[in-house]
């Protein structure tokens, strides 16, 4: 019964690789097309996402019986909040699947930069919650009897969104090992978020309520620079976030 | 080929894994038994680069984990328990992905996973999405995407879980027709509890007892009727045979 303790030689590297690292933009390029050929096949997420979102634009709609000038000073805090939980409904799912299936170890196995993976995902949680926010807008505009349809509000929804994706896809890659991940998630996640969810929603509800630029504007700028600090984390904190 | 020393692991104040030292040679096919929590699925989560040492060196092919990471992924392919595929895309639609991710030129990709969907019988099969499979099919398809990109060293973590005796004839088949494990081309480590596949495919055992080797010698040193008395010895176990 011997351990074996055998000591090395001299060792050559096995045959040279094509290349050491895929290119950056081809993986986030591919996991986008994976997930979103994925999602239009089985459209597990964008389904429930979409569907959670009507109900609650319907509560909403019958439990706040409001007169016009109220409508448009709560239409974006309804906006965004349906946003904030159909979106974690939707990120939940999204790197669970990854992680139940073992496929995460496959996306880490590649020779790829981690932070590509990172991105990769995140644009997919961000185009779902896109399409949420466009369904609101529609939504909204009916049941709440306010125009939405305005290019600056379409800007604030694109920017808050792409916040709440990186954010969401870096929160939830870290919830993901968990075991009670489904609690965790939002316990997480809303702390992190309210910088976006905020900005967003003094912007739209300034631009909705028909206040000045100034008024608008600097909502708008605070909420790129989030967005933009978010992004560039992700970058720097993904690979420490999925290493064992 | 693949050489550690002193590889110790700890999650928090538990050691897994305390003072390994192995030298795996190429084209040699080691087998890893060991009882559950014996850290032989963290040893190999270590070669895979999904977990780093807590103390010791691993190199493979001469590069070193954790450094050399990207040079050491292209090396490995890793079939698991679990399928690492995508359910809602079709077989050839996760060849592909995963054909990009390893940086296949574009030119090859399309022969690549034809000839290897071919090899491991699911050409008939390739528009289908993955969750028709069966449990047997999905483990073809796991070892058709781990040699997709013709890896020098193949990781298998318990292949035949969950699989009947038909699947699992197949999955051996598969390893020594399409993977080549019993001629050399690859070097194979292989977590397994079934003793008799152990024994029949590997050259090496290695028997991994409270995170330190406890055993480790050539097929040719034993017989299949020797190896679960030696494995009952190692870890400690009262046989009733």
């Amino acid at each position: 019964m011997s351990a074996t303790t055998t000591t090395s030689e001299t060792t050559t590297p096995a045959a040279k690789p094509r290349r050491l690292r895929t290119p950056y933009f081809q993986v986030v390029a591919s996991l986008a097309w994976k997930d979103l050929r994925a999602e239009a096949r089985g459209r597990e997420l964008v389904n429930a996402m979409l569907l959670f979102s009507v109900m609650a634009v319907l509560i909403f709609s019958f439990a706040l019986e409001l007169d016009r000038q109220a409508q448009e000073a709560t239409v974006g805090g309804v906006l965004w909040v349906t946003i904030a939980f159909a979106g974690t409904l939707g990120l939940g799912r999204s790197l669970a699947a990854e992680k139940d299936k073992g496929s995460l170890d496959a996306l880490l196995l590649a020779p790829v930069e981690r932070s590509a993976l990172f991105y990769g995902k995140m644009i997919g949680n961000f185009l779902f919650t896109l399409a949420v926010g466009f369904l609101l807008v529609f939504l909204l505009t009916v049941l709440f009897n306010v125009n939405l349809f305005r290019p600056v509000l379409w800007l604030i929804i694109v920017l808050g969104c792409l916040g709440f994706a990186t954010t969401g896809t870096l929160v939830s890659s870290m919830s993901v090992h968990a075991r009670a991940r489904e609690m965790l998630l939002p316990i997480l996640l809303l702390p992190v978020i309210l910088p976006i969810i905020i900005s967003a929603t003094r912007a739209s509800t300034a631009l909705l309520t028909e206040l000045k630029t100034e008024d608008w504007l600097p909502w708008l700028q605070l909420l790129g620079m989030v967005d933009f600090v978010f992004l560039l984390a992700g970058f720097f904190l993904f690979d420490f976030i999925v290493e064992e | 080929m693949i050489e550690i020393e002193g590889l110790v692991k700890t999650f928090g104040y538990f050691p897994v894994l305390r003072g390994v030292d192995l030298h795996v040679e190429r084209g040699q096919f080691l087998a890893f038994l060991g009882p559950n929590g014996s850290g032989k699925t963290t040893m190999l989560r270590i070669l895979q680069g999904l977990a780093k040492p807590t103390a010791g060196r691993v190199m493979i092919g001469g590069w070193e984990i954790p450094r050399e990471t990207f040079a050491i992924r292209q090396q490995l392919g890793v079939v698991s328990h679990l399928p690492l595929l995508y359910d809602a895309l079709t077989a050839e639609e996760n060849l592909l992905f995963f054909a990009r991710l390893y940086d296949l030129p574009a030119s090859e990709r399309g022969n690549r996973v034809h000839s290897i969907l071919q090899q491991v019988g699911l050409e008939k099969r390739a528009k289908d999405v993955v969750q028709t499979f069966s449990r047997g099919m999905v483990q073809r398809l796991a070892i058709a995407r781990a040699l997709l990109h013709d890896p020098a060293i193949l990781l298998l973590d318990e292949p035949y879980t969950g699989l009947d005796v038909d699947a699992a004839a197949l999955l051996d088949h598969l390893l020594t027709e399409v993977a080549g494990v019993k001629d050399g081309i690859r070097t194979v480590i292989m977590t397994t509890h079934d003793l008799g596949r152990a024994y029949q495919h590997a050259t090496h055992i290695g028997i991994l007892s409270r995170g330190k080797i406890g055993y480790y010698g050539p097929t040719s040193a034993m017989t299949a009727d020797e190896l679960p008395r030696i494995y009952a010895e190692t870890v400690g176990m009262v046989t009733t045979a």
